[in-house]
């Protein structure tokens, strides 16, 4: 007992010893700036593009990219929205990335239903195809999917890209759900069986309810990766009325690119949506790409 | 087992219907496209008109075509770049903030920077192309600072010189890369026991040492799962390629993945780019094989 008692307090003093000299650490500073130095250099681009979206054409020609803009212009802003037709993309991306989640959600659901609670033979094989088929390159499904879309009458159509990508993301989500649900507490379960509860009201009003958190994680996911896609977009919707921002930016180069303040203009809009997004999500985002990487 | 087996003979019918939309899904989406991509790449087709069987006459000829060879290599370059370079400095990165940073200056400091490495990994490339090829650019803010500097002699063509080319889209793609590495590692590290770390430092373990034996051992799953990862979507490696250099100058930034869809939407030689995808999704199932087993090796262990 004394011995237990002494060891404690001995680990405890110096525990604190270490906490202390760790505290008093000269170096700290040396690493703060080290560290500070690396963000700057990661963020300096967001910076260079917000410093000089807001300059005028003439402002950048005298003192070039890195002179404090003397007051705020945003005709540069407002041309690139004009030529891009940039509320149009944004309501496109929002569409197409909103639709894809719903429907990739649902799919996924019902999928890791079947294969979680139901255990439905054979579903870890089920599982392995879908994850396999969603890994290859999407050069390799491009070009039969071109021609059925066209065959079909949805090429150039919002829906063939939402149909495409709900289908591809939802084997992540079938793969993330599953193993949600495979720990699904039984006796809840058979309680609402019981009760006389068909699956289809257990799904509904037992396990989502339960799994609202995790569908919502799923949601944000299939949302933001939906708006960052682009090669599907890219051949699927070749109007400009369907493009997404996504593709628009992609198709930059080449046009508008004499214009350096355009440019910044242009990178700068395309980067305010994800900032906002990740300024609501930030933590979804962050614990997401964990628990998908490493289940 | 034998319970659950009972118990779902009747049920699993009425489960099974629930796999109805996503198999139909899976079967238009990628199953079919899959198989017809494969049949393709044996004929020679303009996408117009009924695809001639050629055998294995694509696959020949990609052996000796050169511009695969090179985007072949590039893949190897882009490797170094996507997930060598990010893993090391992620992993270096995430212990500085785990195991130091954050007793120094606490949790708060640790995860704003976490926060900020992170951010270019969310912005859609396409964006992240614009944003660099305008700081890249002959024109680009590069080299008007260099010039502003006095540098002149410095500035070059980085994205227009077959020189520079590569090096700068690596570049470009290491600042994506980053904040991805350092998020999965710094999730894995808060699993790690922080005692190990207090009785290392006890015996007198520098911050080196203690990343060597401590964080990089038992970082091991989340390394491997990592390096997977990345190495899966370095052979996939498409959007910046496109938005930066269109795979040129001179074919020197030129990647498997630009080189099937210049092949399918421009030259026409829809059998061709057929052939290229079927060898990239080869080598890309292999990765993924590996990634499944080893994934499912965790699982039973936990």
């Amino acid at each position: 007992m004394a011995y237990s008692v002494l060891s404690d307090g001995t680990t405890k003093a110096k525990a604190t010893a270490v906490a202390d000299r760790a505290r008093r650490d000269p170096m700290r500073w040396v690493v703060l700036a080290i560290l500070i130095l690396l963000l700057a250099f990661t963020l300096f681009p967001f910076f260079l593009a917000l410093l000089n979206a807001v300059k005028a054409s003439a402002e950048y020609a005298v003192g070039g990219p890195l002179s404090i803009p003397r007051s705020i212009d945003l005709t540069a802003i407002e041309k690139f929205w004009t030529v891009s037709d940039f509320s149009r993309k944004l309501l496109n991306s929002v569409v197409i990335s909103l639709a894809v989640s719903v429907l990739g959600v649902l799919i996924s659901l019902f999928n890791a239903y079947a294969i979680g609670v139901g255990k439905v033979p054979g579903s870890r094989v089920i599982l392995v195809v879908f994850l396999l088929g969603i890994m290859v390159p999407q050069e390799s499904i491009i070009y039969p999917l071109y021609y059925m879309a066209k065959a079909s009458g949805l090429y150039d159509t919002q829906l063939s890209v939402i149909i495409i990508f709900a289908v591809l993301q939802s084997a992540f989500g079938t793969y993330l759900l599953s193993t949600v649900l495979s720990t699904f507490p039984k006796e809840i379960l058979e309680a609402a069986e019981m009760d006389g509860s068909t699956h289809w009201k257990t799904l509904w009003f037992v396990v989502v309810p339960v799994l609202r958190p995790t569908l919502m994680v799923l949601g944000t996911f299939f949302f933001i990766w939906t708006w960052n896609e682009f090669l599907i977009p890219l051949v699927m919707l070749v109007s400009n009325n369907n493009q997404t921002v996504s593709v628009a930016m992609g198709l930059t180069r080449g046009q508008n690119m004499s214009d350096p303040v355009l440019q910044a203009s242009a990178a700068f809009l395309g980067i305010i949506p994800t900032v906002i997004f990740f300024l609501i999500f930030q933590r979804t985002l962050t614990r997401g790409i964990a628990a998908g990487a490493v289940k | 087992m034998a319970i659950s087996s009972q118990r779902s003979s009747d049920g699993s019918r009425s489960y099974s219907l629930y796999l109805i939309p996503g198999a139909i899904g899976f079967i238009l989406i990628v199953l079919i496209p899959q198989l017809a991509n494969l049949a393709l790449s044996f004929t020679a087709w303009k996408g117009v008109g009924t695809p001639r069987p050629v055998g294995l006459q694509n696959y020949h000829r990609l052996l000796t075509d050169d511009q695969f060879w090179g985007s072949m290599y590039h893949t190897l370059l882009f490797i170094v770049s996507m997930t060598v370079i990010p893993v090391c400095i992620g992993l270096l990165l995430a212990a500085l903030l785990f195991d130091y940073v954050r007793d120094q200056f606490g949790e708060w400091v640790s995860s704003f920077f976490r926060a900020g490495f992170y951010l270019p990994q969310i912005l859609p490339v396409t964006v992240a192309g614009v944003l660099w090829g305008w700081i890249l650019n002959p024109v680009g803010v590069i080299n008007i600072t260099l010039k502003a500097i006095g540098l002149d002699n410095l500035a070059q063509n980085w994205i227009g010189d077959a020189t520079y080319a590569l090096a700068a889209v690596s570049l470009v793609i290491v600042w994506i890369q980053v904040g991805y590495c350092l998020v999965v590692f710094m999730a894995g590290l808060s699993r790690i026991d922080p005692s190990l770390y207090e009785a290392a430092e006890l015996d007198g373990a520098n911050w080196w040492s203690r990343l060597v034996t401590i964080t990089i051992p038992l970082l091991a799953p989340e390394i491997f799962v990592v390096v997977l990862t990345t190495l899966i979507a370095a052979l996939k490696v498409f959007a910046p390629i496109f938005v930066i250099t269109a795979g040129g100058p001179d074919n020197a930034t030129l990647v498997p993945s630009y080189l099937t869809y210049y092949h399918f939407f421009t030259t026409q030689r829809v059998g061709y780019a057929a052939a290229i995808a079927v060898v990239q999704t080869t080598l890309t199932i292999a990765l993924a094989v590996i990634f499944l087993r080893f994934q499912s090796q965790q699982e039973a262990k936990e």
